[in-house]
């Protein structure tokens, strides 16, 4: 079983929201939504301030509450690597989902279903990134199996120091910052 | 120092979360008030209370009926993609509340249907014989009836827990994250169905029964109240906060002042001077404790979806 995640390089990245404008054209997200996003947090005290900036989106949860709660089960676990998604034709827009997710990383598409990162599977099954790491032009993502022990993801996490985003919340997130 | 900015803008998720407004609080108080009221007619079944003519089990069942069928169009029109929502009935989720909630709601309405059966009305008898022989059937079978009135409270105690576990095993709103929340619904349930029964009760025993226990459940509800902030409070730092929010915080006012205030307090005062016999029952009380009801269903609600897990690393 493969576990697809992602490790972003937090001193790479700009801040220059390309992953976002490209996750939009390559998913006609509807204009006013996004799927993916840029956070920006700094902290300490001057002049010992510190920075991370961050491009944001689904972790793609091991522990999926939004999975668990789904009435109707649109949102599931896909067979290849684990990916968490909407199936948009049994999503009866009960928002359930989104009120379960401490990342709010979901939204409600005009159209009436809820959405959000697909870890462009669509592109992955063909064997390509998805739009947002391949667009980036500092090359700060990475995108591949956790469970694949030789795999660059998991390399990259045994040669940084890194975290992920609220764990204490018990969803296992699968998005690793590398700091 | 600690700024976190985000060039999110997603509709109704931020700046906070909104995505529920009017219809899920008004649907878990309508489900409340129907909880409560099949524990008490399912309890007087029980009890054979039956035996007297305007014993509030003959109008309860219709009651519930109405209310939890308005409750249900509120939760209808709620979803955003309503012309689907038969998927809930092609499946069964068993880590999901909301799944369990939507069969139990479906199960209550032939439990709710044969209820009625004790009296139907002259209507559905003249267009429907078969009613009467069903009727007679069940009149003359003490046990059945017996029975009936314990099913009727175990879903009337379902529904009232589902409509608390429905938010609390939403674990990412640390306000929900309670393991008294379904218990806080359940006896709020009863205490505005009991305040209902009490104001439209045509019997006088009944009445003075219903303002003793609803005096009862409003004490224990701020028991229950204080139990609930107390494990926010003591648990982890997202939850104090969550607790804060209607301790001083944006929700405190209204809840200080309408759930507290005029929803327990001040009915439970003015019911006890009745019960005392030292003033006239009064439907002020009664009203109050259900606007009460109603209003911390819609701040529970609200400061659920306000409060958040802090992304601090
Ligand atoms: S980040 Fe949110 S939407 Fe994505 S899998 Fe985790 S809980 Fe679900
Ligand atoms: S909004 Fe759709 S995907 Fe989310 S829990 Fe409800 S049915 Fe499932």
């Amino acid at each position: 079983m493969a576990r697809y995640g992602m490790v972003i390089d937090t001193r790479k990245c700009v801040g220059c929201q390309d992953c976002v404008i490209a996750c939009q054209a390559e998913n006609n997200v509807p204009e006013g939504f996004c799927r993916d996003w840029i956070t920006t947090e700094s902290q300490g005290k001057f002049p010992t301030l510190q920075l991370e900036i961050r491009t944001e989106r689904c972790n793609h949860c091991t522990d999926a509450p939004c999975v668990s709660c789904c009435p109707t089960g649109a949102s599931h676990y896909h067979d290849v690597g684990g990916v968490v998604l909407v199936n948009h034709n049994e999503c009866i827009g009960c928002k359930a989902c989104i009120s379960s997710c401490p990342y709010d990383a979901r939204y409600i598409h005009p159209e009436g279903y809820v959405d959000k990162c697909t870890f462009c599977i669509h592109r992955v099954e063909k064997g390509q990134d998805p739009a947002c790491v391949s667009v980036c032009p500092t090359h700060c993502m990475y995108f591949g199996d956790f469970d694949d022990p030789n795999s660059k993801v998991n390399k990259l996490l045994e040669s940084r120091k890194h975290h992920s985003l609220i764990p204490e919340a018990g969803t296992k997130p699968n998005i690793y910052y590398l700091i | 120092m600690l700024e976190i900015t985000t060039t999110r803008h997603n509709h109704m998720i931020d700046p906070i979360l909104s995505v529920w407004g009017w219809e899920i609080p008004v649907y878990l108080f309508l489900g409340g008030m129907v909880a409560g009221m099949m524990l008490i007619s399912g309890y007087f079944l029980f009890k054979g209370r039956y035996k007297e003519t305007n014993c509030s089990c003959y109008y309860l069942p219709i009651m519930s009926l109405v209310l939890l069928s308005v409750g249900m169009f509120a939760l209808f029109l709620d979803l955003e993609h309503k012309l689907y929502v038969w998927r809930l009935y092609t499946t069964f989720q068993v880590t999901s509340a909301m799944s369990w909630g939507s069969w139990i709601l479906i199960l209550v309405y032939p439990i709710l249907l044969a209820n009625m059966l004790m009296s139907p009305h002259k209507l559905i008898v003249e267009k429907v014989p078969i009613v009467k022989k069903w009727q007679e059937y069940l009149l003359s079978k003490p046990l059945l009836i017996k029975n009936l009135g314990v099913v009727t409270m175990f879903f009337g105690a379902g529904i009232g827990l589902y409509t608390g576990v429905l938010l609390s095993s939403l674990g990412a709103r640390p306000l929900w994250s309670s393991a008294v929340l379904w218990l806080l619904f359940l006896i709020s349930g009863l205490s505005g169905a009991a305040a209902f029964v009490h104001v439209i009760a045509k019997n006088v025993y009944e009445r003075e029964l219903l303002a003793k226990a609803d005096n009862a459940f409003l004490i224990i509800e701020l028991f229950i109240i204080a139990l609930f902030i107390i494990g926010l409070k003591t648990a982890t730092e997202v939850q104090a906060h969550a607790a804060d929010l209607l301790l001083f915080g944006e929700f405190a006012s209204s809840f200080w002042v309408f759930v507290i205030g005029i929803g327990i307090i001040i009915p439970l005062i003015i019911q006890l001077l009745a019960v005392n016999h030292k003033i006239h029952h009064t439907p002020i009380a009664p009203l109050l404790v259900i606007i009460g009801g109603l209003i911390l269903r819609f701040i529970i609600v609200a400061a659920g979806q306000y409060s958040h897990w802090f992304a601090l690393n």
